[in-house]
């Protein structure tokens, strides 16, 4: 067991180095120069020269890239050029939003998707199992951000029952908060309810023709039964999975829907980094993300090796 | 949002009268939307017009400052006196002038802000502006002496830019995220990435603003912008980026559509230096291929003023010049056989704006018609910078020129469109020092029938300033004679 973990954990350190190091190398090889960017089309030569060294763009890319990963390793993330504030300062800012909106829309997405994959198979080959096949292809088929505008003509322009986006901070309370999340969450979590529901639907359907399930039936318990009690728990790995996967995407790959609602959120943070060449900030943050995903997946291996023993005898 | 904010308006007015008994002072608040945020709140240190947008004349104020025609007045210097030789400015300054933070405005702050942007280190995106000053005395608290080393007719223009503004060095430490100036609002709170928030200054020197307070809300995507003023989220939004749905706007009585004039000339920047383009006979077929209607329709929806020349039509030196490059194809094919283009392609390279992209295009299916081969590339604004500005390595691109009075660029020939003609570069020294109205009139004349003789650039047109606001906000700016989002004297129609 503890040869597994170490080899994992080996794994993860690997992981993040290499992710360092491509991170650093694409965005030295992004063209621009932040300090030119910064200062538009009359500046001096001398004055970029100025600002370059105030913004600590002169070293060699070798010793910027060992101040960055060493200011990592102490919890340092450097300074952001353009808004001059510490880039982790800005990233905790964001992920108050970016991190509730995940939530919710998976939370949405899960309480779609559970109900009606059920249905779905518990009525396979009915109307009712064709409606919801077409229903959520056309989930899955449809653009996210063109379905989130659709929601703003809707509810934002023409009833006006909500924003058209913009947050208003979580000091305006909790309720405000999670009213001007709430069509954001509905748009990301639409497609993802989709493929959930097509996920349960499938697994359930595979349990469902196992033999411990035909022994339940046989047993006396009713269809019902034999679903809720048997095959849905069965059914849960491959859902849960897919959730996992989710999560991540939610967090990091909301950029769209971010613009669409202006939601000062993480992604929009990485967009305006990047066209703004604030890279520190890119950097930083597309860092914090790897080390996120990763760490999932180590959490995920140990969870693996708990649950099934065959593995920790493997290694 | 206009009954909340009515409801709000009248309560708060009730509560006023019953109070004080002063009725009058309105008391309201604005949402104003911008595209881009403001990358810091320093005007005096970086480029980025969204930071004069926001504190331009709402926060901080210069020595004398633009108002919405484009003239200049007075703002923090009273009055001055000027020279006999044109080369001495005395200015005096406003008494009782307090920064937000309490400290004391006087000659001291403008000779340390003036010294700042002019200083070795000094990161100012406009150092230019401050290149002719040989020194500054403090005579009095109230009284500063600017010395310049030659005369400069536009001196007074220059002070009023937003890279000019009066700081303080008590708190110039934090002007990036907490900028303390001296004008009728207060910096409150900035939410990165959302919006920042300004409140009225209760110990301002000048006219107190009508205004209580005034966000700024960013929103990048022009269908966000549209659905934001549709749905009341925000009341203004001054340079609307949706212009294909003004027409919406205009036909909703909720709405006013602000259609104005910019300082943008917007030019097919030709390099000088690039192969065939350093030919005048090849930079005027190209004129002569461009159809500047076509474009303005197309690409701005018919918003745009054509130009000649680089000036903009609404100065009172403007020179009429678009005859000189009327749209006329066969003059082009002509020019063309004369100079003997052998059908290389020519490489347009465009930046993100929808002037650029759009135009670009228009302009690549002209020159196809004459004969002229062009192959686009679509750039970031940073790697516009770094290729096109910087490195020069172009052929054609398209911007707009947003600086009020630049024509002077044409005078420095490692410019990026590298025109280098030293009878401009004299004539341009001798208009900078100037000062009679008559023969500066004269001159501006001579200065841009010459670029619109050697056919520099494309000359296109003049940007429109178009925007939307809510049809009972009074006296905001249509036009910009400098970026700003002017707020002092905006207020709400009961």
């Amino acid at each position: 067991m503890f040869r597994y973990l170490a080899l994992r954990f080996a794994s993860l350190c690997l992981s993040l180095l290499v992710a360092s190091i491509v991170i650093f190398a694409i965005v030295e090889i992004i063209p621009g120069d932040p300090a030119s960017y910064m200062l538009g089309l009359n500046a001096a030569p001398d004055t970029v020269a100025a600002l370059k060294e105030e913004l600590g763009l002169t070293g060699s890319a070798l010793s910027r890239y060992v101040d960055w990963t060493t200011g990592m390793l102490v919890g340092d993330f450097g300074t952001s050029y353009t808004y001059r504030v510490p880039v982790s300062e800005l990233v905790v800012a964001r992920l108050f939003i970016s991190l509730p909106l995940a939530i919710y829309a998976l939370i949405l997405s899960t309480a779609i998707a559970f109900p009606v994959g059920l249905i779905a198979a518990a009525r396979r080959g009915t109307a009712t199992d064709f409606g919801i096949m077409g229903a959520t292809q056309l989930g899955i088929a449809l653009p996210n951000f063109w379905f989130a505008m659709l929601l703003v003509v809707v509810f934002a322009v023409g009833l006006r029952w909500f924003s058209a986006g913009g947050f208003p901070g979580w000091d305006e309370g909790i309720a405000a908060g999670l009213k001007s999340l709430t069509l954001p969450a509905i748009a990301l979590a639409l497609p993802q309810a989709s493929i959930l529901a097509r996920v349960m639907r499938s697994a359930l359907l595979e349990t469902l023709s196992m033999d411990y399930v035909r022994t339940a039936r046989a047993k006396g318990l009713s269809r019902r039964q034999a679903v809720v009690g048997h095959a849905l728990r069965n059914a849960l790995i491959p859902v849960l999975t897919i959730i996992g996967l989710q999560f991540s995407f939610l967090l990091a790959g909301a950029i769209i829907i971010e613009n669409v609602f202006f939601l000062p959120g993480l992604g929009r943070l990485i967009f305006q980094g990047i066209t703004q060449r604030d890279l520190v900030v890119v950097e930083s943050v597309v860092m914090l993300l790897v080390f996120a995903v990763v760490t999932v997946n180590f959490l995920v291996d140990i969870a693996y090796a708990a649950v099934d023993p065959r593995l920790r005898i493997r290694s | 949002m206009n009954i909340k904010s009515n409801l709000a308006s009248l309560t708060i007015g009730l509560a006023a009268i019953g109070s004080a008994g002063m009725g009058l002072a309105s008391s309201m608040s604005i949402t104003v939307g911008m595209q881009l945020e403001p990358p810091n709140l320093d005007p005096t240190g970086g480029a980025a017009a969204a930071i004069d947008e926001v504190v331009y004349a709402n926060i901080f104020e210069g020595l004398t400052r633009f108002t919405a025609d484009g003239s200049i007045r007075s703002a923090l210097a009273h009055s001055w006196d000027i020279s006999d030789d044109g080369t001495v400015y005395t200015f005096h300054l406003q008494s009782s002038v307090s920064f937000h933070d309490g400290t004391a405005f006087d000659a001291d702050d403008v000779k340390f802000s003036l010294d700042r942007a002019r200083g070795e280190d000094s990161t100012n995106a406009q150092k230019a502006l401050f290149q002719g000053i040989a020194d500054i005395e403090v005579v009095d608290p109230h009284t500063v002496k600017i010395m310049l080393s030659g005369p400069d007719g536009n001196f007074l223009t220059k002070m009023a830019w937003g890279d000019a503004v009066i700081v303080a060095p008590e708190s110039i430490d934090s002007i990036k995220t907490n900028p303390v100036g001296t004008g009728p609002f207060v910096f409150s709170e900035w939410v990165q990435g959302d919006r920042v928030e300004i409140e009225r200054n209760p110990n301002y020197w000048g006219d107190p603003v009508h205004l209580d307070s005034a966000t700024f809300k960013f929103i990048s995507d022009p269908t966000a912008a549209f659905s934001a003023v549709m749905a009341g989220d925000v009341d203004a939004f001054p340079n609307f980026p949706s212009t294909e749905t003004l027409s919406q706007f205009e036909a909703d009585p909720r709405f006013a559509v602000i259609v104005g004039s910019t300082e943008g000339e917007t030019i097919l920047s030709t390099n000088n230096k690039s192969g065939i383009l350093s030919d005048v006979r090849m930079r005027k077929a190209i004129a002569h291929a461009i159809n500047r209607q076509d474009i303005i329709d197309g690409a701005m929806f018919g918003y745009g003023t054509p130009i000649g020349t680089h000036f903009a039509p609404h100065n009172p030196d403007y020179l009429d010049l678009t005859g000189k490059s009327e749209h006329d194809p066969d003059l082009s094919r002509q020019l063309l056989e004369e100079v003997g283009y052998d059908g290389s392609a020519l490489r347009l390279m465009l930046p993100p704006p929808a002037y650029a992209r759009r135009g670009g295009e228009i302009i690549a299916d002209q020159l196809r018609s004459v004969g002229v081969a062009s192959e686009i590339s679509n750039l970031e604004w940073s790697q516009w910078l770094e290729q096109v500005f910087r490195n020069k390595d172009y052929d054609l691109t398209i911007v707009s020129h947003t600086e009020p009075n630049d024509i002077n660029i044409y005078a420095r020939p490692e410019y990026y469109f590298q025109y280098d003609n030293p009878e401009f570069q004299a004539l341009m020294g001798t208009y900078g020092v100037t000062t009679d109205a008559g023969d500066r009139r004269a001159l501006a004349h001579e200065l841009q029938t010459m670029i619109a003789e050697d056919y520099v650039n494309g000359f296109l047109f003049q940007l429109a300033k178009t925007g939307v606001a809510n049809a009972k906000i009074r006296n905001l700016w249509p036009n910009s004679p400098t970026q700003a989002n002017d707020l002092t004297e905006v207020s709400w129609a009961d």
